[in-house]
């Protein structure tokens, strides 16, 4: 029995509930969905939690993969350099899931890990460098 | 009620100055009246902690043995503008590394100067009987050169417009990465922090007004470029897109990299974080009405910056509170907001600024010159000399 954490993204064409159908019937898989969103190019994305034995997980990941779901280890983080950071807000309007916001009375940038879904998407907006994703 | 300049500087020297922030004076005046806060508020201090592309630093090298007269300057492998003189060179903040592109420019180079890191300079010239030498190749920090300073043509825009994108990619821009479908929308300005907001028709800052330029006095020194005060204004004077620009100057070898900073826009380019203050006296009744100006009475207009042209499709109006809230509505849509000026350092400055009068470390000037209440506001046409 193992546990791993994935992020999912499934482009627009494709639709989620008979996949995570697939999930649970066919792979004998628990399946915990952390987070989903659509980000606003359409594109859904799903932060999930997998456990099972260790090969379904393997032939699962194959079979999400073979659909056309792009599949990435959530085994990361995004980290906020608090020297860099100018506290600007760019990346406020970027990140989908509101896991960063400004403060609303001291102005400072806050960053929520657990509502992060790990999409990316803040990561090239930063214009002093300070998002970075840890492996 | 009227206040001098000069009263205020003597308030400063006795330590009896009473200076608040233009945050701070919303709340008072709001409190206390027009006519007291006049006569109680001595200064109200602004600022602003943004982007301003048009930056830039004249250094001067000094002469080596033999001299030479610099034609072509690198400064980490950042182009300078050599044009002038043997040793003095301008570097643009937004120019770009030979080898590193958009990871390095001149916004860099100026940033390392002041945290004192040494840079490479590498400088070629023909040659001359006075100037024989053709090539150099040495390092420089700040306390190696002659003068330095930052000569910047046109910061602390009065107002900026907002940018979303209306196309279906995501796009690349100076207004910050723009993702599709209205996915969110980006502005740029201090709000009710922000020093030309405060005086919108420039009754106090003026051409020789001392300001707080990225953490020394420096002064504002000429309008700035595209200067456009006869933008049109609301009752309460502010502008609903960009109007006044100023050109500052300051020491560059007494600044702190706290309030400046170099950065890269992906796919736009490199440029520079600066941080102005500037304070403005409370010298009749007049200027509180101005200085209690909130987020909620300063409105933008939201363009957008998929359509590559100068003339961009408007979204409307929005005022910086609905921004600064973090969400707007375009279309009955509700879009994510994000601000590139940060209000955090621009408090911050107006802060600092304010210790410093009330320290008794910076006095208020008289401008020597207004800025121009007039100014045409040209475009650049494509025309055949007959056509001129
Ligand atoms: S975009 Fe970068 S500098 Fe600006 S608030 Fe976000 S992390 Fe900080
Ligand atoms: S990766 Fe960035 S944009 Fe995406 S949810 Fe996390 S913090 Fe927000």
């Amino acid at each position: 029995m193992v546990r791993r954490k994935l992020v999912l993204s499934f482009p627009e064409n494709i639709v989620t509930s008979p996949i995570t159908y697939k999930l649970v019937k066919e792979f004998n898989l628990e399946f915990n969905i952390l987070r989903a969103e659509i980000t606003p190019d359409m594109e859904g994305k799903m932060l999930i939690e997998l456990r099972g034995d260790k090969a379904l997980i393997d032939d699962a990941i194959k079979y999400l993969t073979d659909t056309g779901v792009s599949v990435q280890e959530a085994a990361k983080d995004i980290i906020i350099s608090k020297n860099k950071c100018i506290d600007c807000g760019i990346c406020t309007s970027i990140c989908i899931t509101q896991a960063l916001t400004l403060d609303s009375s001291s102005f400072k940038l806050k960053f929520n890990k657990d509502k992060c879904i790990l999409c990316e998407l803040c990561l090239d907006c930063c214009p002093v460098s300070a998002i970075k994703v840890h492996i | 009620m009227t206040r001098t300049i000069e009263e205020i500087n003597e308030k400063i020297k006795n330590g009896k100055v009473v200076v608040l922030n233009a945050e701070e004076i919303i709340d008072y005046a709001e409190k206390k009246g027009i006519k007291r806060t006049a006569k109680e508020v001595d200064v109200v201090t602004t600022a602003t902690f943004s982007p301003m592309c048009s930056s830039g630093a004249f250094l001067n090298f000094g002469h080596s043995d033999p001299p030479i007269k610099m034609t072509r300057v690198l400064l980490n492998d950042v182009p300078a503008y050599a044009g002038i003189a043997a040793v003095d060179a301008y570097i643009g903040a937004t120019e770009l590394s030979e080898t590193e592109g958009l990871n390095y420019g001149g916004a860099h180079v100026i940033e390392d100067l002041i945290s004192g890191k040494p840079i490479k300079l590498r400088a070629t010239s023909a040659g001359t009987d006075c100037y024989p030498r053709r090539e150099i190749e040495t390092y420089i920090t700040k306390d190696t050169i002659n003068q330095a300073y930052l000569f910047n043509p046109r910061n602390a825009y009065q107002n900026y417009t907002a940018a979303t994108n209306s196309s279906n990619r995501t796009i690349h821009t100076y207004m910050g990465k723009l993702l599709p479908n209205f996915g969110n929308v980006t502005y740029c300005s201090a709000g009710q922090l922000s020093p030309l907001l405060n005086d919108p028709y420039y009754r106090t800052i003026g051409i020789g007004t001392r300001i707080f330029l990225a953490g020394s006095q420096g002064y504002v020194s000429w309008h700035g470029t595209q200067h456009n005060p006869g933008k049109e204004r609301l009752p309460n004077g502010t502008p609903a897109g960009l109007a006044g620009t100023l050109a500052v100057i300051g020491n560059l070898k007494e600044m702190s990299p706290e309030y400046l900073r170099a950065c890269t826009f992906r796919g736009y380019g490199v440029t520079i974080f600066i941080g102005i203050g500037v304070p403005i006296p409370v010298i009749d009744e007049e200027m509180v009405e101005f200085l209690k100006i909130r987020d909620e009475d300063i409105y933008t207009e939201i363009f957008d910056y998929s359509v590559q042209r100068r003339n961009r499709p408007s979204y409307g109006k929005v005022n910086y509170r609905e921004l600064r809230s973090g969400k707007i509505k375009i279309k009955g849509k509700s879009i994510q907001t994000g601000s590139i000026s940060s209000y955090f350092k621009a408090l911050e400055i107006s802060n600092v600024l304010k210790q410093e009068i009330k320290k008794g470390k910076f006095y208020l000037t008289n401008y020597v010159a207004p800025l121009p209440a007039e100014e045409k506001y040209n475009t650049l046409d494509i025309l055949s000399r007959e056509e001129l």
